[in-house]
């Protein structure tokens, strides 16, 4: 009996509609839905970690002023807000919220393969948030072992939380990891199994293909994290050795041995550095879409960027050590890993080629969504460029744990992210509620995030040249450091208060428009995709009514010569009548492969 | 860590093998591409739910490689001091064996449509891996029994963590043979639980090749 | 418009913040010049490459803006500039990854005849240890280390007889030689780090990792720890002391041995009652303290932490500051005690006097001051009992004292000496305690205690 594929036997699979209210909102199997409830629970935990930075700002920018930010309460800070930033909220946001919404529609299904499995994804995900939020009610607090959790220290006194916290932390962590699965299996399952009659992988948005790359990574990465929290569970717990070596701690010997801090930081990074690729793949596609939607242009050099994609994707897995250059391990690793680092940089840098030269040569409507992702292109280059800096090892050397480290992962994998975050929402808000956002607003928040975060991060670059070390409560009296650094630093506090109100105008237009906003169309933005071409807006259980689309075209048939309209939907057959682009009369390289 | 790249690696090279596969040769700017076009072409043709078995199983081996690997590093360190390991495990490792042979044998009659194989057959691989499990136990009191505590040395800590792991995978597929089982009983149709059996058996077949690897290392070591 | 403007302006402002910037690497003190050459080749090929793509974006933005009429051109790719690009980007990765390379190799050679020096980090201090006359470290084992042999020496290993011990967060360095430190740690990572140097490296408990560089120039430099160790993490503060050669040798001549400290006597007591004679007139015949003369308990305070505040006295690292009214009285008094010896001797007998709780005089809201001591119980005992390898007994002792040196670290008045590191340390937590009443909250808890 041969297989035949989802989409060609639609019409033998019975659809169920959900009736009642809680199944159609609160244990609904619908990819909205869940998508919906990702989002908000990880928007949610995002604003705690929004806030505990902001106290970390004050605290560095105004020392000793408050009474309520003592060390203990700062290093839990930087910890809670390191740790949620990146996993519950980048990952969460990216894959469960915008890849659980766009998968399906994207590539005209009518829900993910698996929506039960999908639906205890995110169930097993609020879990997980509950259980790391809970450690701030518990005795010693959550920990402050720096979201790396580096042992010996994450489970030792002298740091706060290693009663409860450490245990609560990694506890939801692996709960994390298991929602993260569930999921993940569902978006490679569907994106491979589930593509409707002519979506073919060349032909998928680069949305896709980055959420794609993402959820591979992060189903073989998330395993090297789980490792090292279950062996620091049971050397925390149990009392085993395999991270801890003999010690004496506060003047008394432990019972350790042997054991090997070094281990932990080699199998954390394992996870840790395909990590940032899990946040910044799917930023990569989602701007693409964004850039090319709103230029009007077809996106440049498709299948350069998806190479891109799987070259990055690929070598991420072979440059982690660059996190641990002076951890002490064999320097000789320096060589192989900073030659890997700066590999990494030539498809990366072909991306943001891709980008700019998307923008040449188009017709450039400056909606919000345009304006964040050109944004992005800013501050990526900005965030990429000193990246090099930190993976050519020698000149790690003098920048390593200063905030220049700090400036930099928060360029690429904080703002630059964010801002693609921000841009998708306004660009695809319409699609999720049937209303428009706020422009006039949706503009005061952009000017406000983008200048007020580069007020923050550029200056922030400087101190880390001077050399003030990161995850210091206080600088105190330091010989070399001049009084103006703290002035820097108090500017810095301010900036970084005015881009938190700034997010208060976001959370507005977000909850006012859906009352308020002006209605949208089904495709408001004139957009080539699946998602935009749906028979209802906001899509309906089940997303296409009667019908799947069929697919014809890539999705970047943007101002095709010939054409009356300047976008022609991927599910809108060739006209016969206009003569098909020919790459050969384009250029001199006439040939059908690379 | 080179032994978790080296698993790594073949998996992301077949991963990017394919989707290279997908993309050379193709011009994605064609529109109504006659190649494109015909129905379920790029889908694999197997069913959503092998995909997403094998994907698992991707993220299981993942997971044990990196287990092994953090296994390989540790034992270089001074204080390694490698256990006895209990004769009992040759004869689980039997158990397991059979499980697998059950559950291949089953397979076939699932797809012939026999129901009786089907049933005993499920029932036998079911039996056969409880005893494995129970098996394990014994086994970890022996070694309790014999000094080796999981905090004495780091090659016992990872003894029982190694096999706890890997029980933990054969409990999580008895949930799966639970169900379909069950659904034999109650007088399904042979081919309706195809689908179930196949997929416990690639499983199984995983989880008796990694223990094998697990076996042979702390064997070896 | 606006945003392709904005583009250009934060383009130049980068470029202007960049060269009016006054924070800028430190002045360089080793021989690592090379790293500072490695990081200018890395600023201008990004630099170019951040001007470029921006300006070309904000050019783009300008030019092909939507207007009227407007259309885009389709172009899917175009092979031959993607080939250029990534040409050129690779050229220019190699250009900067190819030196860093080179002078990483010279980086991980230590040269031969290097000075070699051991650095320990504990839960928050430095101390050093130099290998002596044999130009060996002895063995250590971390299963050794106790508040007698605090860097775990092997005493049966004779390599480790003439190593030079420095339990102090100070260390020199000659002038113009190789210097390779060795790193160590007692229980969690540290990162052994002075700006001026450039090069840094982790602290591993369970192993020795290294790193390598040659002074060139004569100074005081302070080093900072700069790998997450804890709540005071930022208050692990030591000093590295670059001397010309010589003085670095009379340096070195002047340190004890490991051998020449486990032979040293045990304090007599005996001898040490006559030398109190001139204490006991403030501080009481039982070592009990007296408010009336601003005199602190001493009997049951841990030995370690009085010979170190006596040899501070004595070297004028402490009571010098000119608002330490008290301190400046007990500056001459420790001077009387002339040697290292005198100073064992009068700790001996102080501890031989008995132990007797000081009068509470001060109260407060234990409950807050509880939550407060969380911070103080890391180095001074959960039951304020002082930890011998890193801060002073409290409790039990004069609660007075306690508030009146509080009150100094916060303002500097005590612990703002260079050579006071330890001092500079609680100087950071005692800025934890936003007023006085936070103090004497925390200190009506170790009343307690």
């Amino acid at each position: 009996m041969a297989y035949v594929a989802i989409a060609d036997r639609d019409h033998d699979i019975e659809h169920h509609d959900p009736t009642t209210f809680i199944t159609k909102y609160i244990w609904s199997q619908d990819h909205k839905v869940i998508a919906i409830q990702y989002s908000i629970t990880a928007i949610f935990v995002g604003l705690v970690a929004l806030v505990l930075s902001g106290m970390m700002r004050l605290q560095l920018g105004f020392p000793d002023s408050f009474s309520f930010i003592t060390p203990n309460n700062y290093y839990q800070f930087i910890t809670m807000h390191g740790m949620i930033m990146v996993i519950f909220l980048l990952t969460a946001l990216f894959l469960g919220g915008f890849g659980n919404y766009l998968i399906p529609l994207m590539i005209g299904a009518r829900d993910m393969v698996f929506p039960y499995m999908n639906m205890l994804s995110y169930w097993v995900y609020l879990v997980s948030v509950i259980v790391l939020l809970t450690s701030f009610f518990v005795p010693g607090g959550p920990t402050g072992a720096g979201w790396t959790l580096y042992p010996p220290q994450a489970i030792l006194p002298g740091t706060p939380g290693t009663d409860w916290g450490i245990v609560l932390m990694l506890g939801s962590l692996a709960l994390f990891i298991v929602a993260f699965t569930m999921g993940g299996l569902n978006y490679v399952t569907t994106i491979l199994q589930a593509r409707a009659r002519g979506m073919t992988m060349m032909r998928l948005p680069l949305s896709l293909w980055g959420i794609f790359m993402a959820t591979v990574l992060g189903l073989l990465a998330f395993p090297a994290l789980f490792v090292s929290a279950v062996m620091m569970m049971l050397d925390k717990a149990l009392g085993t050795s395999f991270f801890m070596p003999a010690i004496v701690s506060m003047g008394e010997q432990l019972d350790y041995d042997g054991g090997s801090p070094i281990l932990f930081q080699h199998l954390f990074w394992f996870f840790g550095h395909p990590e940032v690729y899990i946040v910044a793949l799917p930023a990569f596609g989602l701007v693409s879409d964004l850039l090319s939607t709103h230029a009007r242009k077809n996106i440049f050099g498709y299948r350069m960027m998806v190479w891109a994609i799987l070259a990055i994707g690929g070598l991420s897995f072979v440059v982690w050590a660059h996190h641990m250059y002076v951890s002490g391990m064999n320097p000789y690793f320096g060589f192989f890993f900073a030659t890997t680092t700066l590999i990494i940089a030539v498809p990366t840098a072909i991306k943001v080629y891709n980008w700019v030269l998307t923008l040449w040569q188009g017709n450039i409507h400056l909606t919000v969504p345009m304006l964040f992702a050109i944004a992005f292109i800013f501050t990526f280059t900005h965030g990429g460029l000193t990246g090099i800096f930190l993976g050519n090892v020698v000149v790690d050397l003098p920048l390593s744990d200063t905030y220049f480290v700090v400036a930099h992962f928060h360029m690429v994998m904080g703002v630059s992210p964010i801002l693609v975050v921000f841009g998708s929402i306004y660009h695809w808000y319409p699609k999720i509620t049937g209303r428009m956002l706020n422009e006039t607003l949706g503009k005061v928040h952009f000017w406000g995030t983008l200048l007020g975060t580069y007020a923050i991060y550029l200056p922030m670059h400087y101190l880390g040249f001077l050399g003030v070390p990161r995850r210091y409560y206080a600088m105190g009296n330091t010989e070399f450091m001049p009084e103006s650094a703290f002035v820097l630093n108090q500017s810095i506090t301010i900036s970084a208060l005015i881009v938190a109100g700034f997010q208060l105008i976001f959370l507005y237009n977000l909850i006012s428009s859906l009352r308020n906003g002006e209605k949208a169309g089904p495709n408001p933005w004139r957009a080539t995709t699946l998602e935009w071409q749906t028979p209802d807006t906001p899509p309906k259980h089940g997303n296409w009514g009667h019908t799947l689309p069929e697919v014809h075209r890539w999705a970047y048939d943007y101002s095709v010569p010939g054409y009356p309209d300047d976008f022609i939907p991927q599910n809108v057959p060739a006209d016969p009548s206009i003569p098909a682009y020919d790459q050969g009369s384009h250029g001199p390289d006439h040939g059908t492969s690379s | 860590m080179t032994f978790a790249l080296v698993f790594l690696a073949v998996i992301m090279a077949t991963v990017i093998g394919w989707l290279l596969r997908q993309s050379l040769n193709t011009q994605p700017w064609q529109a109504d591409d006659p190649l494109e076009n015909r129905p379920g072409r790029g889908v694999i043709a197997v069913e959503p739910a092998k995909i997403a078995l094998l994907s698992f199983i991707a993220v299981a081996t993942s997971l044990f490689a990196l287990f092994l690997s953090a296994y390989l590093m540790r034992m270089k360190m001074a204080d390694w001091s490698p256990l006895t390991e209990p004769k009992l495990l040759w004869l689980n490792t039997g158990l397991l064996v059979l499980a697998s042979i059950a559950f291949q044998l089953t397979r076939s009659a699932a797809t012939r449509g026999q129901l009786p194989t089907v049933k005993t057959g499920l029932i036998a691989g079911g039996v056969c891996t409880t005893l494995f499990l129970l098996g394990q136990l014994v086994a970890w009191q022996q070694l309790n029994a014999g000094g080796y505590f999981m905090t004495g040395n780091p090659a016992n800590a990872f003894f029982y963590v190694l096999t706890a792991l890997h029980g933990m995978h054969l409990l999580g597929g008895m949930w799966v043979w639970g169900r379909t089982t069950a659904r034999v009983l109650a007088g399904a149709d042979a081919r309706s639980v195809r689908l179930s059996v196949e997929l416990c058996t690639v499983y199984w077949h995983y989880l008796l090749l990694v223990w094998i690897v697990l076996f042979a290392l702390l064997l070896s070591t | 418009m606006p945003i392709a403007v904005v583009l250009i302006l934060l383009v130049v402002g980068s470029l202007v913040f960049h060269f009016l910037s006054p924070w800028t690497f430190t002045p360089i003190a080793s021989n690592w010049g090379m790293i500072d050459t490695t990081v200018d080749i890395t600023f201008v090929v990004t630099g170019i490459v951040f001007v470029a793509i921006n300006l070309f974006m904000a050019y783009a933005i300008i030019r092909y803006r939507h207007r009227e009429g407007l259309t885009a051109k389709y172009e899917p790719e175009n092979k031959k500039l993607e080939v250029w690009l990534t040409v050129l980007t690779t050229i220019g990765v190699a250009a900067m990854l190819t030196p860093g390379l080179f002078v990483w190799a010279k980086f991980v050679t230590v040269p031969a005849g290097a000075t070699e020096i051991e650095v320990v980090g504990q839960q928050w201090r430095w101390s050093y240890r130099l290998p002596g006359r044999d130009g060996e470290f002895g063995s250590v084992d971390a299963k050794l280390i106790d508040p007698e042999n605090p860097f775990g020496i092997d005493p049966g290993d004779p390599n480790g007889r003439d190593d030079v011990l420095i339990d102090d967060a100070i260390v020199h360095i000659p002038l113009g030689e190789p210097v390779r430190f060795w790193l160590r740690s007692k229980d969690v990572l540290h990162n052994f780090t002075v700006a001026q140097f450039r090069v840094k490296m982790d602290l591993v408990p369970g192993m020795v990792s290294y790193m390598w560089l040659e002074p060139t120039k004569v100074g005081e430099y302070e080093v900072l720890c700069e790998e997450l160790c804890g709540i005071a993490h930022h208050a692990m503060r030591g000093r590295v002391i670059v001397d010309e050669p010589e003085d670095y040798q009379a340096w070195v001549d002047s340190q004890s041995t490991f051998a020449e400290i486990q032979a040293r006597p045990p304090g007599d007591a005996a001898l040490g009652a006559a030398s109190y004679a001139v204490c006991a007139a403030c501080h009481g015949a039982q070592g009990e303290g007296q408010l009336a003369l601003n005199a602190p308990k001493l009997s049951g305070q841990d030995s370690r932490y009085l010979k170190k505040q006596l040899r501070n006295y004595k070297l004028g690292i402490r009571g010098t500051h000119e608002e330490d009214v008290y301190g400046r009285q007990m500056q001459p008094m420790a001077a009387t005690l002339v040697n290292d010896a005198m100073i064992d001797n009068v700790v001996a007998y102080i501890l031989s006097l008995p132990d007797t709780p000081a009068p509470a005089t001060i109260s407060g809201d234990i409950v807050h001051g509880a939550k407060l001591y969380v911070l103080c119980a890391n180095c001074h005992g959960k039951d304020g009992q002082g930890i011998q390898m890193n801060a002073p007994r409290q409790a039990g002792m004069s609660d007075w004292y306690l508030l009146s040196q509080l009150k100094n670290f916060k303002q500097g008045v005590r612990g703002e000496h260079p050579y006071d590191l330890h001092g500079k340390q609680m100087g950071f937590m005692a800025r934890t305690l936003h007023d006085e009443q936070a103090m004497r909250d925390v200190i009506a808890y170790i009343n307690t205690l």
